[in-house]
């Protein structure tokens, strides 16, 4: 019977120790850890739709444009209002603020050049297009095209000029007119010329074009956990500033392995920049959102897309427009892939800030719910208590 | 001692069947067919395709060449190509909506706007229509 326990003991501790010290990493886990790394992440790629992607002048016209109040209806609401310079260009609420609440939360803008498409539901298809609908939301900055051509040439004639050539001749357009807001605005617009709509969307599309090149420089910082895999990556042994502590290291290996997280969250980015109907519940009050399943449709039918007159890319260079899944069940609620880089030091989560902590994130992947519409992608994670923390913990060296 | 061999048989099966439960939900099957090279379903065409990026990496937008004969070899012409496939283990189909987008000759169609989202196992579908008739082929992609 002592022999029996003696064993029984034996064989227990070895299974203990073998959970408790983190076995070394795979050569198959190290490759994952490394593609995740910063590092690993090409040169910006260049914007064939927007030829002031990489001028100076343009960026810094941007940067100016970005934080100028000016630029809506209140005088109070700038692009920097929801994308908050010190806040990792979000805003930290459930649903943004402008003019008026609206219906998603805003997103970071950290090497959101490299997104194929724009906002929760990719209904633009460039940084430049996507500028340009809150400037005319009524929620949000709530001006119209006119009054952004007088806006420049009466405050930016000669700098907008520099960049873009000369302005052309306001002097007979209505103060006030655009194809959305208010019903003597749109009539406004109506009433112009063919000619007139097109000088003054060309330079409205300027605008953005301007504020795109600005948000370009805008690009994630390597964090703890960027160090830890490029030491990985080296054959380095971690230390100081590019270890990852035990719970951490436990984390990351949960988040690449069994978690399966990585699936969606993947490449130094940690997205793949595509959309997924992951169950997240509607927010009560608000309209139905379907996502991607109006995003698609948004976007094909943008005058300022890829393929559109105000782009200057060739039809070819338009790939992502001209293979984009356009319908389908699956873009049903489906909505993009956040990055999780600095994710964990800005809540609340999800398009429209359904979930307030990471806690709550991990929740709502445990009970994997049925999608309210469509089919969700998620099947239940099977975590303990532990393993969860050590998810999270994995999620701050992110941020750091 | 009996007792504790019967204990360590029964973790053995326990740590077995745990590890074939986790490579079902995670992994394809051990024996998938990944050749680049087919016979269409109903024996029409043979199909071979090859891809413009070498390795295959994620979240490029890459094109493939297919080449269409008849089973013997002979170059197929003015072929109508439907692009489809996905993720069999996720129940997904493919982020993009590849299309065959020019003729180079010999047989030889491209396919563009090919992107994969996500490692594991994909598949990409062709159907084919062209003198011989409507045939299909399933190409299995491992990333």
């Amino acid at each position: 019977m002592g022999r029996y326990w003696t064993v029984c003991l034996l064989l227990v501790l070895m299974f203990a120790g073998a959970a408790c010290r983190p076995a070394e990493l795979s050569e198959a886990e190290k490759s994952t850890i490394a593609s995740l790394s910063l590092s690993q992440l090409p040169a910006l790629p260049a914007d064939p739709s927007n030829r002031f992607a990489d001028d100076p002048l343009a960026a810094a016209f941007g940067a100016t444009l970005f934080f100028d109040q000016r630029m809506s209806r209140s005088g109070t609401v700038a692009c920097a209002t929801c994308h908050l310079i010190d806040r990792q260009f979000q805003d930290d609420r459930p649903r943004s603020v402008g003019l008026a609440m609206t219906n998603r939360r805003s997103m970071p803008l950290a090497d959101a050049a490299r997104s194929p498409f724009l906002f929760w539901d990719g209904r633009r298809d460039s940084l430049w297009a996507q500028a340009l609908a809150p400037m005319e939301d009524a929620r949000e900055h709530g001006v119209d095209r006119t009054a952004y051509a007088h806006f420049i040439r009466n405050n930016f004639a000669s700098r907008y000029e520099r960049i873009f050539g000369p302005l052309p001749d306001l002097s007979t357009l209505p103060a006030n007119a655009g194809p959305f807001g208010e019903a003597r605005e749109r009539a406004a617009w109506a009433g112009m010329s063919d000619d007139q709509r097109t000088a003054v969307d060309r330079v409205f599309s300027n605008l953005g074009k301007a504020i795109a090149a600005f948000e370009r420089s805008i690009v994630h910082q390597p964090t703890r956990f960027d160090r830890f895999a490029d030491a990985i990556e080296a054959g380095r042994h971690p230390e100081g500033d590019a270890a990852l502590t035990d719970q951490e290291l436990y984390g990351l290996r949960l988040f690449i392995g069994r978690g399966n997280c990585i699936t969606c969250h993947n490449g130094p980015r940690f997205t793949d920049d595509h959309f997924h109907n992951t169950g997240v519940p509607p927010v009560p009050g608000l309209p139905e959102d379907m996502g991607r399943e109006a995003g698609a449709k948004l976007v094909l039918a943008d005058p300022f897309n890829c393929l559109g007159r105000y782009s200057d890319a060739r039809p070819q260079d338009c790939t992502e427009l001209k293979f984009m899944v356009g319908e389908g069940p699956e873009l049903k609620r489906a909505f993009k892939t956040p990055s999780l880089r600095g994710a964990a030091s800005r809540p609340p989560y999800m398009h429209s800030g359904q979930f307030a902590t990471l806690d709550e994130v991990l929740d709502h992947y445990e009970r994997a719910p049925a999608s309210p519409d469509g089919h969700s992608e998620l099947a239940p994670l099977r975590i303990s208590d532990r393993e969860r923390a050590a998810l999270i913990a994995f999620l701050g060296t992110l941020s750091e | 001692m009996r007792r504790v061999v019967l204990g360590i048989v029964a973790l053995g099966i326990l740590v077995v069947a745990g590890l074939a439960v986790t490579h079902a939900l995670r992994g394809p099957p051990a024996d998938l067919d990944l050749s680049r090279s087919k016979i269409t379903a109903h024996g029409r065409y043979h199909v071979e395709i090859a891809p413009e990026i070498d390795p295959l990496a994620l979240a490029v937008m890459h094109g493939w060449v297919l080449t269409l004969t008849t089973p013997d070899g002979q170059p197929i012409e003015d072929a109508r190509i439907a692009v489809g496939g996905g993720m069999p283990q996720h129940g997904h189909g493919l982020p993009t909506a590849p299309k065959a987008t020019a003729y180079l000759g010999s047989g030889r169609y491209r396919i563009g706007g090919v992107r994969f989202n996500m490692a594991g196992h994909w598949t990409l579908e062709f159907a084919i229509s062209a003198a011989p008739g409507d045939d299909a082929v399933v190409f299995n992609v491992i990333l």
